[in-house]
């Protein structure tokens, strides 16, 4: 039904100009007289993990429009919409990049009255909340920078408004990976991390942001410190968080940093590490490979993060269109669906509900004992039947959040000591 | 008289010509982005843009503390001595290593054709990517890879040993391994030019092996030493790939700081980080040719 309202928009000179460069430069390169029946190609820039092939040759067979996956990490996408705004059409940035995003004004606000589904994205993002729960927000969580003030504002509302930065794709709840057969007892909480019994054999997560908010729920857990907010420390919070860490590494609590999804499932399946902070599908990965791994969820809670789209200023006429389109499909549940298959979550619930089958829907969003083997999208099996998804259900995962991915204030002040922590 | 002098002006332009190709690939591809980091290095810059300005803060803050916490090391100084460390470790390593196998190609093997077949095996580690060929070393060096079961099995041991991977040791030997092969190739290049007469003549004169060794074969190969030495010294000092996988990452090099510089988009930073390095790389080298002049004895 939204999809007709158009709101009439201020169109600037230079904006027309665009457009005008846009069509004639469209019209010279497409070929004569077929114009119109011309594919949309969007060029959809995020990080490798989200960009499925399954989910491109769907939206070619649903929408007949073409996507063109750029992966590059997650520091490029932020790298590409500040420097090259105009070299993709559609970004799949983390919530806690928009801080860094937003204020550079290269990411529009998306109109809420194009999206159809708008209203039923999950409230963990709109409200922070979960079947009528708060849920934690330390950090960059969604629902501080859900919201623009305007279309092309760079500031955000704290209050709902009918500018979206990003429509939410997958996010997640992070923990700790253990290794079961080697650890041989249960583990509850963060601290574990830094105890001597597993001195040598454990890792933490080389990304500066993330590695230090993992730490800090160490930290916390041990009891050395009540953080105010672990997504936005003080100097002398970032201080005393980094020396519990270099005096841990320099005592050789740590085996190895990871930095990207292969190396710590490598760490973990060669047991060289048997406690480490771990990214969900790479425990699926572990396990899928015969050596068992879980992702252990601990009394502290966990650390959340948030992916989703946003649209570059760039883009205009039969491409905006085409990206909303898109966007609407992206919620209709097919790709949500096959989102929760692989352990993620989906942003529209009852849509992603409908395109699975009652017994996926049971084990991967309910925690119930699988009925029958649990499959990934690609048919190798995941799980076999009688067992349960690690966190239990996806209220229970989704509300023990204790704090969100982030950018800090702090953040120069943070990298320096981080890089301190590498060199001690 | 008129076509003389036409000749004579095209034939005067004509060296500008045929150097101008590499004089514009040179200034597009080297001065042109060496001119922009090193105004980079001095803007301004917060999380989300960088404006023109011309401030030594960058530079400030690559040193920051670095007076203050003397005789502590700051960041940039322990961040630069780890490398120096690594660089000196495998200069020798490699320079042992390579000046052996070249003198074996120059000298005992015979055969062009012989030469070339063992050359090709020098160039076996480049046959896979750079990242496989690290990662390989897990199943091999690890604390359930194939020398420690070994170790274990043959009862040398009790408990695996740990410093054979993520340690110095196995950043070393990475280094070592891939960079060899640099050295090899100009030491032989320099030792095949050696007139075999000279050694024949230094026997005669009643030298011993070890005497032409080190008074014929050593000098004569100098400028392959050189060449050798920088590349394998330019190529640790600006490395991070190696030092980060072999290293478990719990090992500073200057180009991981850089790295995790740019991705927290601190350009003009990482910039002055950059220069700094390249002073540091540009001095290292200056005083390697004081050395040798290796233009003159090419």
């Amino acid at each position: 039904m939204a999809d007709t309202t158009r709101k009439p928009t201020t169109v600037s000179r230079r904006d027309v100009l665009k457009g005008a460069a846009a069509l004639t430069s469209t019209a010279l390169l497409s070929a004569p007289a077929i114009v119109s029946a011309q594919p949309v190609t969007l060029r959809y820039l995020g990080t490798a993990v989200n960009q499925s092939k399954e989910i491109a040759q769907k939206v070619k067979a649903d929408l007949g429009i073409v996507i063109e996956y750029v992966p590059v990490t997650t520091d490029d996408v932020s790298k590409r919409i500040i420097t090259q705004p105009a070299s993709f059409d559609v970004a799949d940035a983390e919530y806690f990049q928009l801080r860094k995003l937003i204020p550079s004004g290269n990411l529009i606000g998306m109109d809420a009255t194009r999206i159809k589904y708008a209203e039923k994205i999950t409230p963990v993002f709109t409200r922070g909340e979960i079947a009528g729960k708060k849920i934690g927000d330390q950090g960059t969580a969604p629902k501080k920078v859900y919201y623009l003030e305007g279309k092309n504002s760079t500031k955000f509302s704290p209050t709902p408004t009918q500018w979206i930065t990003l429509i939410p794709t997958v996010y997640n709840a992070d923990t700790l990976g253990i290794r079961p057969d080697l650890i041989k007892r249960p583990i509850a909480s963060w601290s574990e991390l830094l105890n001597a019994e597993f001195k040598g054999k454990a890792s933490i997560l080389n990304i500066p942001s993330i590695g230090i908010m993992d730490a800090a729920m160490v930290v916390e857990a041990m009891g050395k410190h009540k953080y105010e907010d672990k997504g936005n420390m003080t100097k002398p919070e970032i201080d005393l968080t980094m020396k519990a860490m270099i005096e841990a590494k320099k005592a050789g609590q740590f085996r190895a940093f990871w930095k990207d999804f292969n190396e710590s499932v490598n760490l973990m399946a060669s047991g060289e590490v048997v406690i480490q902070s771990m990214w969900s599908p790479a425990v699926t990965k572990v396990r899928s490979m015969g050596v068992p791994c879980i992702y252990q969820p601990l009394k502290e809670g966990y650390r959340a993060w948030a992916a989703g789209f946003g649209l570059p200023k760039t883009l205009t006429g039969k491409k905006l269109d085409a990206a909303y389109d898109f966007i609407n499909w992206f919620l209709s549940g097919w790709a949500g669906a096959f989102l929760n298959r692989q352990g993620y979550y989906s942003a529209v619930l009852e849509t992603a509900k409908a395109h699975m089958e009652p017994y996926e829907w049971a084990y991967w969003m309910e925690g119930k004992p699988a009925e029958k083997d649990i499959k990934a999208p690609d048919g190798t099996l995941l799980e076999k039947a009688g067992t349960t998804r690690d966190g239990g259900s996806y209220e229970a995962r989704m509300g023990g959040v204790a704090c969100w991915n982030a950018v800090m204030d702090e953040n120069d002040y943070m990298v320096r000591k981080w890089n301190e922590f590498i060199a001690a | 008289m008129e076509r003389v002098h036409r000749g004579l002006t095209s034939r005067a332009a004509a060296p500008y010509w045929q150097v101008a190709p590499l004089a514009f690939v040179f200034t597009v591809f080297f001065v042109l982005p060496l001119v922009v980091t090193v105004a980079v290095s001095l803007w301004r810059y917060n999380e989300y843009s960088m404006t023109p300005a011309l401030v030594g803060d960058n530079y400030a803050a690559v040193f920051s503390g670095c007076l203050a916490e003397l005789p502590g090391l700051c960041l940039t100084f322990k961040t630069y001595l780890s490398t120096l460390k690594f660089c000196l470790l495998a200069w020798g390593l490699t320079l042992g290593l390579g000046f052996a196998v070249a003198y074996f190609l120059a000298f005992h093997v015979r055969s062009v054709a012989g030469q070339m077949a063992l050359f090709l095996v020098c160039t076996i580690p480049f046959w896979t990517s750079n990242v496989i060929r690290m990662i390989s070393w897990v199943p091999l060096l690890g604390r359930n890879g194939l020398v420690n079961s070994v170790l274990l099995a043959a009862g040398v041991r009790r408990e695996p040993l740990t410093w054979l991977l993520f340690s110095d040791f196995s950043v070393v030997l990475a280094f070592v391994h891939l960079y060899t092969m640099f050295m090899i190739v100009p030491i032989f290049n320099s030792m095949s030019r050696i007139d075999r007469a000279l050694l024949e003549a230094a026997r005669d004169a009643g030298a011993s092996g070890a005497q032409t060794l080190w008074n014929v074969v050593v000098p004569l190969s100098k400028p392959g030493i050189v060449i050798g030495s920088i590349f394998v010294i330019t190529m640790v000092m600006g490395d991070y790939m190696t030092i980060g996988v072999m290293g478990g990452q719990q090992i500073a090099s200057v180009g991981k700081v850089i790295q995790v510089q740019l991705s927290y988009l601190q350009f003009p930073l990482a910039a002055a980080n950059a220069v700094v390095l390249l002073a540091a790389v540009l001095m290292v080298i200056a005083a390697m040719t004081r050395l040798v002049d290796v233009r003159k004895e090419l």
